[in-house]
C-alpha cells in the first residue's frame, strides 16, 4: 500500500506504484484484447513518416484535434465586452454550458451567459416561446442594461428569425419597447469563433448607429476627435486592452474601446461576486459612430464590423495582432497620424528598452525554427516578431485562416530573408501540424495549451501563446502588445530557449560542460 | 463562517422556508411557479426530497446543465479508449469537450488509443444544405486508412443532424459490412433531445446494446475462461484515475473485474461484460439502463456501491461481498482491516481541522448524494445539496439514505439561485463544477469543483479518500480565505467620544 496520511499522494504519484502498475499491466493484457505491441510500434513509427504526411495532408472529409471553435463562443466573447450586458444565446442550453466552462478554464472566471434552452417542441414550432419567456427571465433575474442575442447551429438550422422574435417578446411585454436587445445570427457551420465575434460585434454597433432595428431614428453622425478601438478575440484581452488604455492614455489620445473584456474577466475577489464589470457603455457604444476613425487590431476578427465603421464615414485601420518594434511603431505612428497627437518621449524609452532586450538576447534566437498555429491575426503578429528576432516562423498554421490570410503571410515570409524557407498552412489541423513536426522538424512550437500532445509526441519544446491556455495560470493578465508586451513574448520565448539548453545539458560527466551559469 | 451550527432544525427549516420564498420573488410569475416545484427543504421520513425533477430547464434562466451530446460523447462514450469518437457536425461540440474531463487511460495516443483527441466532421454551411451523409462516408474511410488500429467508431450527434435528416445508420451499417463487420455506432444524442445530459446517458446505454451486444456472434468462443468472480465495473469514469483507486479494492477481495465502464475502458470490455457474475453500479443515473437490460436478456444482477469514505466504502464491499461466497465475504473484511490503520490516520489528521463545517454541493449524476458520507466521515455537514440532471428515483436514493432533516433541497438550480443560497446560508465550502467555482470564490466561499475533483484525483476508494480529505482541507484552511476582505473596509468606525 503506498497511500499515506502523511503524505498523501495523488494521480501523480499514486498509481505509479507498484500493485497499481501490476494491476493496470494485468487489465490490458487479459481483457482490453489489446494489440501486439510490435504492430503499435510500427504504425507509430510510419505515422511520422512522408508517406503517412502524404496520406494525411490527403485528407478531404475528416478533421483531427483541430485549432478553432465555434461562432457562438466568439458571440459570447464580444456580448460580455459590454456593460452589464448578458449575452443570451438562442439554441440548445448545453452550448451554453461549453461556453462558459471554455472560459471559466483560461480566464480561472466566472462567464455569466443564459440560454433560450430550446428543447424537441422548439426544433418542430420554433423558439418564439423560448425567447419570449427567455428574455423575460433574464431581464428581471439578472437586471442586466441591455441583452445580446445569439443563435446557435440548431436555431440556424430551424431558420428562426431573432429580429421578428425579438419584436414579438417585446410586444407580449418580456422586456420594455425601448430597451436595448441587438442580436446576431452566429451558425456554428460558418466560419469560426473568429467570425462569431465580428457579427456580434457588428450587430451591437448597427443597433445602436442604424436605428436598433426600425424602431428608433438612425443617428446621424458628427464626426469628432474620438477614435474606437477594437480588440477582438483575444485570450490576452485583459492584459491587452490595458495596455492599450495606457498607451492611448499617455498619448492623450480621446478613445472608445469596443468591447471592453478586461473588468469583466478580472474581477477581484474581496467577498462580491461580479457578475457584471467595466466595459463600454452603452452611450459609449451610440456615441462611437461620431468618431474619426475605428482601429481593429485583429483584421480577420473585424472584417464586417469595418466594413460597418467605413459605410458610417470613418476611417477605418486594421492590424494583425500586433507584436514586436516594428508592429508597435506602426500601431502608434498610425494612431499619431489619425489623431495628429504626438508619440510621448516616455514611448520611446520603452521603445528602446524593447530594441536593447532584444539586442541583448538575439543571439539565443536567431536562427532558431519556430512552427506557430492559432487564430490568424495572431499568427501574422507572431510571425512577424519571429523574423524581427531573426528566427524562422518555418510552420504557420490556422485551422480557421482563409486564402486571403494565407497570402498576407506569404508576403510577410516575403518581405525577410528569415522567411525564404518558411510556409504557411490555411485551414489545417493540429494532426497535420503533427506531420510537418515529424517530417520537418523545428526548434520549438507557439500554440495554445493543446499544443502539449504535440510536445509530447514529436518532442517540440511548446511556448504556450494563444487560447485556450487551460494548463497555465494568469499569463491573460499579461499584455503582448505595445513595447511591454512585446517584452513579455520575448522572455516566455526565451525562458523556454534556456530551459531547454539547460535540460540538454545536464547529464553529469556527459553534457555539462555546457550547463553555464552564464548564458 | 457558517450560520447553521447554533441553530435548532425548526430554525433551520424555517430560514430555508424563508430563503426559497425570497429567490422566488426575483422571477415572473409563471416561473416563480415552476421553480417552486424544485425547491424544497427536505422532511425526515419523507421517500423523496418534495422536487419535481428531469423537466425542461426554463429559459433564461442560466441552468447548469448540458445537453444529449455531453451525455453521449462526454460521459459514456468519450472514455471508450479503443474507439474513435466523430463529434458529427459543426466544430463547436467537440471542440468545447475535448479532454476536458480527464477520463484517464493507459495506451498510445493517436495510433491504439484516441481519447485525448478531437475527431469532427466539421460541418460547413454546404453539409447542412446538401446533408452530411457523404462526408460521413470519407470521413470513415480516412479514420480507416491514419488510425488503422482503431477498434471501432461510434458517430456522436450534435444537432444539425436530426434536424436535417442525416441518415447516420446507414452509413454505419454499410461501412461496418464494407470494413468487414467493425462495430460502428450510431448515436442519436443530438444536444436538442431530452432536457439535459440525462437522455443522453440513455441513448448512448441504448447503443450499446443494439450495436455492441446484439452485433455479437453469441457462438464467438470466449476471449478468456470465466470464474465464479468475475464483476464489471459499471458507472465509473475512470476521473484523476477514480476507477482504477476502485477496482484495486474489487481485486483485493478476491473479485475479478472483466471490465470497466466507461474509463480506460476498450471495446473487448464492453463485449465481455455479459459473462460478469454481478455488475457493480456506480454512478446510477448515466448507466442503470444498460445494467437493468443485462440483468433481463443475461441474468446478471446489479449491485450500487459507493465509494466515497471509509463508512460507505466498508459498507459497499460488505454489500457486494453477499453476492458471493465466504471467500469472497472473507476478503471482504480482509481489505477493510487492511486500510483501516490508513483511514484512521487520514481521519486523525484531517477531522479536527474540519469537523462542524458546512458544505452545500451542486453537481451531477451520482454525487449530490454519494459524497456525504465522506463528508461525514470528516465530521462535516452537507446542509444543502441538488442535482443537475437527477430524476426522481435520485431524489428517493438520497431522501432515503443520505440527507438529513432541513437540509435545503434544489432541483436543477438557477445560477441566480445558487449565489443567493449561498450567500444567504455562508457554508464553509460549495462543492460544484466550473461554471460555478470562481463566482463562490470571488464571494469568499472556499470551492472544490467536484466533477473534475479540481483536477486532483482520484477519489474514489481508500486510497482517494485520503486524498479527499487533504484536498477538502485545502480549500476550507487555505490561508487566503482571511484575507478576501479588504482591511480598511467595511470597519465600524470607533466611537468617537468626543462628537457624542
Amino acid at each position: 500500500m503506498t497511500q499515506n496520511a502523511e503524505h498523501v499522494l495523488d494521480h501523480f504519484d499514486l498509481f505509479r506504484g507498484p500493485e497499481y502498475q501490476q494491476m493496470l499491466a494485468n487489465k490490458k493484457k487479459m481483457f482490453e484484447n489489446p494489440r501486439d505491441p510490435a504492430e503499435v510500434e510500427r504504425v507509430r513509427e510510419w505515422a511520422k513518416t512522408p508517406e503517412y504526411r502524404e496520406k494525411n495532408f490527403a485528407r478531404e472529409a475528416l478533421t483531427v484535434n483541430p485549432a478553432k471553435a465555434c461562432q457562438p463562443l466568439g458571440a459570447v466573447f464580444a456580448a460580455v465586452g459590454f456593460e452589464s450586458t448578458i449575452p443570451f444565446v438562442h439554441g440548445s442550453q448545453g452550448c451554453v454550458a461549453y461556453y462558459r466552462s471554455h472560459f471559466s478554464r483560461h480566464f480561472k472566471e466566472p462567464s455569466s451567459c443564459v440560454s433560450s434552452s430550446m428543447t424537441e417542441d422548439a426544433a418542430v414550432f420554433g423558439g418564439l416561446n423560448n425567447m419570449i419567456d427567455g428574455l423575460a427571465n433574464t431581464y428581471n433575474m439578472y437586471k442586466p442594461k441591455m441583452i445580446a442575442v445569439s443563435t446557435t447551429c440548431m436555431a440556424e438550422v430551424i431558420g428562426d428569425d431573432l429580429n421578428a422574435f425579438i419584436k414579438t417578446a417585446k410586444e407580449k411585454g418580456s422586456v420594455p419597447e425601448e430597451y436595448d436587445v441587438p442580436f446576431a445570427h452566429t451558425p456554428a457551420f460558418v466560419g469560426s469563433h473568429v467570425t462569431g465575434y465580428d457579427n456580434v460585434m457588428k450587430g451591437i454597433l448597427e443597433h445602436f448607429w442604424d436605428g436598433k432595428a426600425g424602431t428608433a431614428p438612425k443617428l446621424e453622425r458628427q464626426p469628432n476627435e474620438s477614435i474606437n478601438f477594437i480588440g477582438g478575440f483575444d485570450g490576452y484581452t485583459v492584459g491587452n486592452l490595458r495596455e492599450i488604455k495606457r498607451l492611448l492614455g499617455l498619448m492623450g489620445v480621446e478613445h472608445t474601446i469596443l468591447g471592453d473584456n478586461s473588468d469583466v474577466w478580472d474581477t477581484p475577489t474581496d467577498g462580491e461576486f461580479r457578475m457584471y464589470d467595466g466595459g463600454t457603455t452603452l452611450e459609449e457604444a451610440a456615441n462611437a459612430v461620431h468618431a474619426k476613425a475605428t482601429i481593429s487590431m485583429q483584421e480577420f476578427c473585424t472584417e464586417k464590423t469595418l466594413g460597418l465603421a467605413a459605410a458610417h464615414g470613418q476611417e477605418v485601420v486594421a492590424f494583425n495582432h500586433p507584436v514586436g518594434v516594428a508592429a508597435t511603431d506602426r500601431f502608434l505612428m498610425e494612431i499619431a497620424r489619425i489623431t495628429g497627437k504626438g508619440i510621448p518621449e516616455e514611448l520611446a524609452r520603452e521603445r528602446g528598452r524593447l530594441v536593447d532586450a532584444v539586442a541583448d538576447s538575439s543571439a539565443h534566437i536567431h536562427g532558431k525554427k519556430f512552427a506557430i498555429y492559432g487564430d490568424p491575426d495572431l499568427c501574422l503578429g507572431l510571425a512577424a516578431f519571429l523574423l524581427e528576432l531573426g528566427a524562422e516562423p518555418t510552420h504557420v498554421l490556422a485551422t480557421n485562416g482563409s486564402k486571403a490570410w494565407a497570402e498576407k503571410v506569404q508576403a510577410l515570409f516575403d518581405s525577410s530573408p528569415f522567411g525564404k524557407d518558411c510556409h504557411v498552412y490555411p485551414g489545417k489541423d493540429l494532426w497535420h501540424m503533427r506531420s510537418l513536426l515529424f517530417t520537418e522538424p523545428v526548434d520549438f512550437l507557439i500554440g495554445n495549451t493543446y499544443g502539449k500532445y504535440l510536445e509530447r509526441d514529436t518532442g517540440t519544446p511548446l511556448i504556450r501563446i494563444g487560447f485556450p491556455i487551460f494548463d497555465r495560470h494568469h499569463h491573460h493578465r499579461y499584455p503582448v502588445w505595445g513595447y511591454q508586451g512585446a517584452m513579455n513574448v520575448l522572455v516566455w520565448i526565451l525562458d523556454r530557449i534556456f530551459d531547454e539548453i539547460d535540460r540538454n545539458t545536464n547529464v553529469p560527466a556527459k553534457t555539462d560542460y555546457s550547463f553555464d551559469i552564464i548564458r | 463562517m457558517s450560520l447553521t451550527k447554533t441553530q435548532s432544525v425548526a430554525e433551520i427549516k424555517a430560514r430555508n422556508k424563508e430563503l426559497i420564498a425570497e429567490v422566488l420573488e426575483v422571477y415572473p410569475e409563471k416561473t416563480a411557479k415552476r421553480r417552486a416545484k424544485h425547491l424544497n427543504v427536505h422532511e425526515a421520513g419523507k421517500a423523496d426530497c418534495g422536487v419535481k425533477s428531469n423537466l425542461k430547464s426554463i429559459p433564461g434562466v442560466m441552468t447548469i446543465r448540458g445537453c444529449a451530446y455531453a451525455g453521449s460523447k462526454g460521459v459514456v462514450w468519450g472514455p471508450i479508449k479503443d474507439m474513435i469518437h466523430i463529434s458529427h457536425g459543426p466544430v463547436g461540440c467537440g471542440q468545447y469537450s475535448w479532454a476536458a474531463r480527464r477520463n484517464y487511460y493507459i495506451g498510445t495516443t493517436g495510433i491504439d488509443t484516441f481519447v485525448t483527441m478531437q475527431f469532427t466532421s466539421d460541418f460547413q454551411e454546404k453539409d447542412i444544405v446538401f446533408g452530411g451523409d457523404k462526408k460521413l462516408l470519407k470521413i470513415m474511410d480516412e479514420i480507416q486508412e491514419l488510425f488503422p488500429l482503431n477498434n471501432g467508431i461510434t458517430v456522436q450527434s450534435e444537432c444539425p443532424i436530426g434536424l436535417i435528416g442525416d441518415d447516420i445508420e446507414a452509413v454505419s451499417k454499410a461501412k461496418s459490412k464494407e470494413f468487414g463487420g467493425k462495430t460502428i455506432v450510431p448515436v442519436r444524442c443530438e444536444g436538442f433531445r431530452g432536457v439535459s445530459q440525462s437522455l443522453g446517458h440513455h441513448i448512448a446505454n441504448d447503443a450499446i446494446r443494439d450495436f455492441v451486444f446484439d452485433k455479437m456472434d453469441p457462438d464467438a468462443a470466449p476471449k478468456f475462461e470465466p470464474t465464479p468472480y468475475d464483476v464489471a465495473i459499471i458507472g465509473d469514469y475512470n476521473i484523476g484515475g477514480d476507477a482504477w483507486s476502485s477496482r484495486i479494492l474489487l481485486e483485493e477481495m478476491g473479485l475479478r473485474v472483466i471490465a470497466q465502464w466507461s474509463g480506460d475502458g476498450s471495446l473487448a470490455e464492453l463485449e465481455a461484460t455479459p459473462k460478469a457474475k454481478l455488475n457493480v453500479l456506480h454512478c446510477y443515473r448515466s448507466m442503470n439502463y444498460i445494467s437493468r437490460h443485462m440483468e433481463e436478456k443475461f441474468g446478471i444482477p446489479w449491485c450500487e456501491y459507493n465509494f466515497f469514505g471509509p463508512s460507505k466504502i466498508a459498507e459497499s464491499l460488505r454489500k457486494i461481498a453477499s453476492y458471493f461466497d465466504d471467500k469472497i465475504k472473507e476478503g471482504a473484511e480482509r481489505v477493510i482491516a487492511k486500510y483501516q490503520p490508513l483511514m484512521d490516520a487520514v481521519i486523525a489528521k484531517y477531522r479536527p481541522r474540519l469537523e462542524g463545517k458546512t458544505v452545500m454541493l451542486f453537481v451531477g449524476g451520482l454525487r449530490p448524494r454519494h459524497v456525504i458520507g465522506a463528508y461525514e466521515d470528516l465530521g462535516m455537514e452537507v446542509v444543502g445539496t441538488g442535482y443537475e440532471f437527477g430524476h426522481n428515483d435520485d431524489y428517493q436514493r438520497t431522501a432515503q439514505h443520505y440527507v438529513k432533516d432541513g437540509t435545503l433541497i434544489y432541483d436543477d438550480v438557477t445560477g441566480y439561485e445558487f449565489e443567493k443560497f449561498v450567500e444567504k446560508i455562508q457554508p464553509d465550502l460549495v462543492g460544484s463544477g466550473i461554471k460555478e467555482k470562481y463566482v463562490f470564490q470571488k464571494m469568499g466561499v472556499p470551492f472544490r469543483q467536484m466533477h473534475s475533483w479540481d483536477y486532483s484525483g482520484p477519489y474514489h476508494g481508500y486510497d482517494g479518500f485520503a486524498i479527499f480529505a487533504r484536498d477538502m482541507d485545502m480549500a476550507i484552511n487555505a490561508p487566503i480565505w482571511k484575507m478576501a476582505k479588504t482591511p480598511w473596509k467595511g470597519v465600524p468606525k470607533p466611537n468617537l467620544i468626543a462628537a457624542d
